[in-house]
């Protein structure tokens, strides 16, 4: 009896992902979630610019690469093109809450009817390292080789608490996957950013706490560590809004 | 037969997209543009449509990216500044090879420039724009019908080449009202095989891209896209000749220039003097067979425009540089007069100004 | 065969560019060519105003008037602006309520229209443009009061109707204006 294998929706290619990365774990959520809500005939990726650039190749539903930051902007675009589709982006930090800041704001408060998987590893992989909107302080990075100088160069983004002040968003959580409980935990809130979105609730994005051993300079299991011990104090995990549930609450 | 009713340019264009079947506009705010917009914001909601005000032109122009990515109609317009943020837009919808429909309704700069009319966007557009290899096929009206017949036609040709189509207008061909008659547009069927509308299981994932990391591959497809620009150049350029058959001085011009040396022309005519003119309607692909064909009988040109000589760069190449070719121009949102290009005429006509 | 280039100069809010239209529909009524084309620009009230139309027998050249036939002023600084530029034998009209300055010129024939007062007394509140717009259609042959009507329907939009009569009475008591 087969107890784990490749979900339908993931093509059958090795992936160009570091060892150790998070990006292959995320994938694979998405896809397990796909395949479970029966919607990979009517799913349409975006893929970022950054690590996970390639993303399209991973996929076998439709896919579209977006220009840097732009994901939510081309998401917006296929959404109200076909209202019938799933929409999602799968970004980067640099990506999402940097150059694509304004998209991502912007999105969030049309409550646009798309899924936003963040995955955030405080750093920019594709380009060797530098410094992230998410790069905590103190951080060494290629461009912060002296650590992250919040004087000078300000302070990190908590994307999740900052979309939560905005009356527009359906839902907001921050995951992770280093272990796993953490991973069900994951999958449960990607499957119900997807589920919004076919209930027609609104903008839903998943935050995952991710780590980058290559550019972090560490190993596999040490990055691991370092995110439990550097990246969830300052990125607490939670659910930072979840407008339906308020309301059943409240009434 | 339509009516024929007063409208602007900006008007007239917002009318003639949809109904050449787009349905889908998004936009930002910028002088002497928005009546596109305002247009589409009333019009849109009443026929299912999508109106969206973006967060910026770059957003603006990414939503017009990902409508383009399911294979239906869509556009976007701005004005100079709002072009360049466009830009980066418009060089990954030239990588993805996908069809849409931009405006640019041009205004002085560089910089935050002007509002007034200008043409000075010229190289931007028929040169790209963006970063990379590839042209957009550029239409300049110069009437209200036209800038209602180019849009039309601009969206044809999108979806035919799989490209962006740009019309290139100007604030005063924006601004401007003239009758037009806008009658039911026969869209064709287009291919759209490629388009990104969900696999419903039945066929391989379509993926639009336009990052391609072996260099050989990203060779061939620059090679590939500049084999359908080659057909695009033997095809499609468009211009009017104005009184050119027994020329001796060809004036050259788009637009609302073209409009203004109509008046010389007509003026220098009284005076005996042969002068035609070839307005451009496709700024690329220019009509270069046009001029050079021109260029065996005519001794003199004269390049009017509202740019420091832009267009006259591609008169001489269209010429090969066989003949002289004067600059009669205004910039910063001013335009010549018709007594300004009829005194180029005349120079041009005693033989000055070489 | 005849080309009237009209330009009317005001003040941004005294309704310049809605009497272009009414001239610009007229004409296009009377299946004339027809090109209307405004001044833009930031200033919404207020600030100066012009627009340019143009009504020909033939095809019009370009939309922009650097020498008109006929100049309508609006206000002081509208008529010194381009008194000089209407073309000899060329036609003024002004509005003598707002402007209380004579033309120098005595190769043009000149219209003292008190307009602002007849819309005044006459009850059509703020309409000194129609005013001025009927004395224009009386002062051209080829133009008249014909086709006045079905042009003020054309640019008076549907939700505006009930500004429909007053507009028609300003226009006619402009044309019967001597």
């Amino acid at each position: 009896m087969v107890v784990f294998d490749r979900p339908k929706s993931l093509v059958d290619v090795p992936l160009h992902y570091c060892p150790g990365c998070t990006h292959g774990i995320i994938h694979r959520l998405v896809a397990e979630v796909v395949d479970e809500l029966g919607i990979e005939g009517k799913t349409i990726g975006i893929a970022p610019v950054g690590c996970s650039v390639m993303a399209y190749n991973y996929f076998t539903f439709d896919m579209v690469e977006a220009a840097h930051g732009r994901a939510p902007a081309v998401a917006t675009g296929i959404k109200r093109s076909d209202p019938e589709n799933v929409v999602f982006t799968y970004q980067g930090d640099g990506d999402l809450a940097s150059i694509g800041m304004a998209e991502t704001v912007h999105a969030a408060t049309r409550n646009e009817n798309i899924t936003v998987i963040f995955v955030n590893n405080a750093i920019y992989g594709m380009t060797g390292g530098q410094m992230a909107p998410t790069s905590l302080p103190g951080q060494i990075t290629q461009t912060s080789p002296y650590g992250r100088d919040v004087k000078q160069c300000g302070f990190p983004i908590r994307i999740c608490e900052l979309l939560s002040t905005l009356d527009g968003p359906e839902y907001l959580e921050r995951v992770t996957v280093n272990n796993v409980k953490n991973v069900r935990n994951a999958k449960k809130a990607i499957k119900k950013a997807f589920q919004n979105q076919l209930d027609n609730k609104g903008f839903s994005l998943v935050e995952v706490v991710s780590t980058c051993p290559t550019n972090w300079g560490l190993t596999p299991d040490k990055a691991m560590k370092w995110l439990e011990d550097n990246m969830l104090p300052y990125y607490p995990l939670g659910v930072y809004k979840d407008r339906s549930a308020k309301k059943e609450e409240e009434a | 037969m339509a009516e024929k009713v007063l409208m602007k340019g900006n008007e007239a264009i917002a009318e003639a997209a949809i109904l050449a079947g787009c349905r889908h506009y998004f936009g930002y705010p910028i002088t002497p543009q928005t009546e596109i917009a305002a247009y589409m914001a009333k019009r849109m909601p009443k026929i299912g449509g999508t109106f969206l005000q973006a967060e910026s032109e770059v957003a603006a122009i990414n939503m017009v990216y990902g409508v383009a990515a399911t294979g239906k109609r869509v556009m976007t317009s701005s004005s100079s500044p709002g072009i360049s943020l466009k830009s980066e837009g418009l060089s990954y919808l030239a990588g993805c090879d996908l069809p849409a429909f931009v405006v640019n309704v041009e205004r002085g700069g560089p910089g935050l420039g002007g509002i007034q009319p200008s043409q000075s966007d010229y190289f931007q557009a028929t040169r790209g724009g963006g970063h990379g290899d590839y042209h957009m096929i550029v239409l300049a009206p110069a009437s209200v019908q036209e800038m209602a017949s180019l849009t039309i036609k601009g969206f044809d040709l999108a979806d035919k080449y799989r490209i962006t189509s740009m019309i290139l207008a100007d604030g005063t061909m924006g601004q401007m009202m003239e009758p037009v008659e806008l009658s039911e547009v026969k869209t064709p069927d287009y291919d759209k095989s490629w388009a990104v509308t969900g696999t419903k299981m039945q066929r391989e994932h379509n993926i639009i891209n336009s990052l391609t990391l072996v260099p050989d591959e990203l060779e061939k497809q620059n090679f590939a896209r500049y084999e359908k620009y080659k057909i695009i150049e033997e095809n499609e350029p468009m211009c009017e000749k104005f009184m050119t058959e027994d020329a001796d001085i060809i004036v050259a011009a788009f637009g609302i220039a073209a409009r203004v040396a109509k008046n010389a022309i007509v003026e220098a005519r009284k005076q005996d003097i042969k002068v035609g003119m070839i307005r451009p309607i496709t700024l690329w692909p220019f009509p270069k067979k046009d001029f050079f064909e021109a260029a065996k009988t005519a001794k003199h040109f004269i390049s009017v425009e509202l740019s420091m000589g832009q267009l006259i760069e591609d008169v001489e190449l269209a010429i090969r540089c066989t003949r002289p070719v004067t600059l009669c121009n205004r910039v910063g949102g001013m335009i010549p007069s018709p007594a300004e290009v009829l005194d180029a005429i005349k120079k041009a006509n005693e033989g000055g100004d070489k | 065969m005849s080309t009237t280039q009209i330009l009317i100069a005001g003040f941004g809010g005294q309704g310049v560019l809605f009497a272009g239209k009414f001239l610009a529909n007229k004409g296009l009524i009377e299946d004339r060519q027809v090109s209307w084309l405004p001044s833009y620009g930031p200033e919404m009230r207020g600030g100066t105003a012009n627009c340019n139309v143009i009504l020909s027998d033939e095809p019009i050249g370009s939309p922009i008037i650097d020498k008109p036939d006929c100049l309508v002023a609006m206000n002081l600084p509208s008529l010194r602006k381009y008194e000089y530029d209407v073309v000899p034998g060329g036609v003024i009209i002004l509005d003598s309520t707002l402007i209380d300055e004579t033309v120098d010129r005595d190769d043009v024939t000149v219209y003292y229209v008190p307009a602002t007062k007849m819309a005044r007394d006459g009850g059509f509140g703020s309409l000194a443009n129609m005013i001025l717009m009927g004395k224009l259609i009386a002062v051209y042959e080829d133009m008249g009061i014909k086709n006045a009507e079905q042009s003020l329907k054309k640019v008076i939009p549907p939700r505006k109707a009930e500004l429909f009569d007053v507009n028609l009475k300003a226009v006619e008591a402009g044309y019967n204006f001597e």
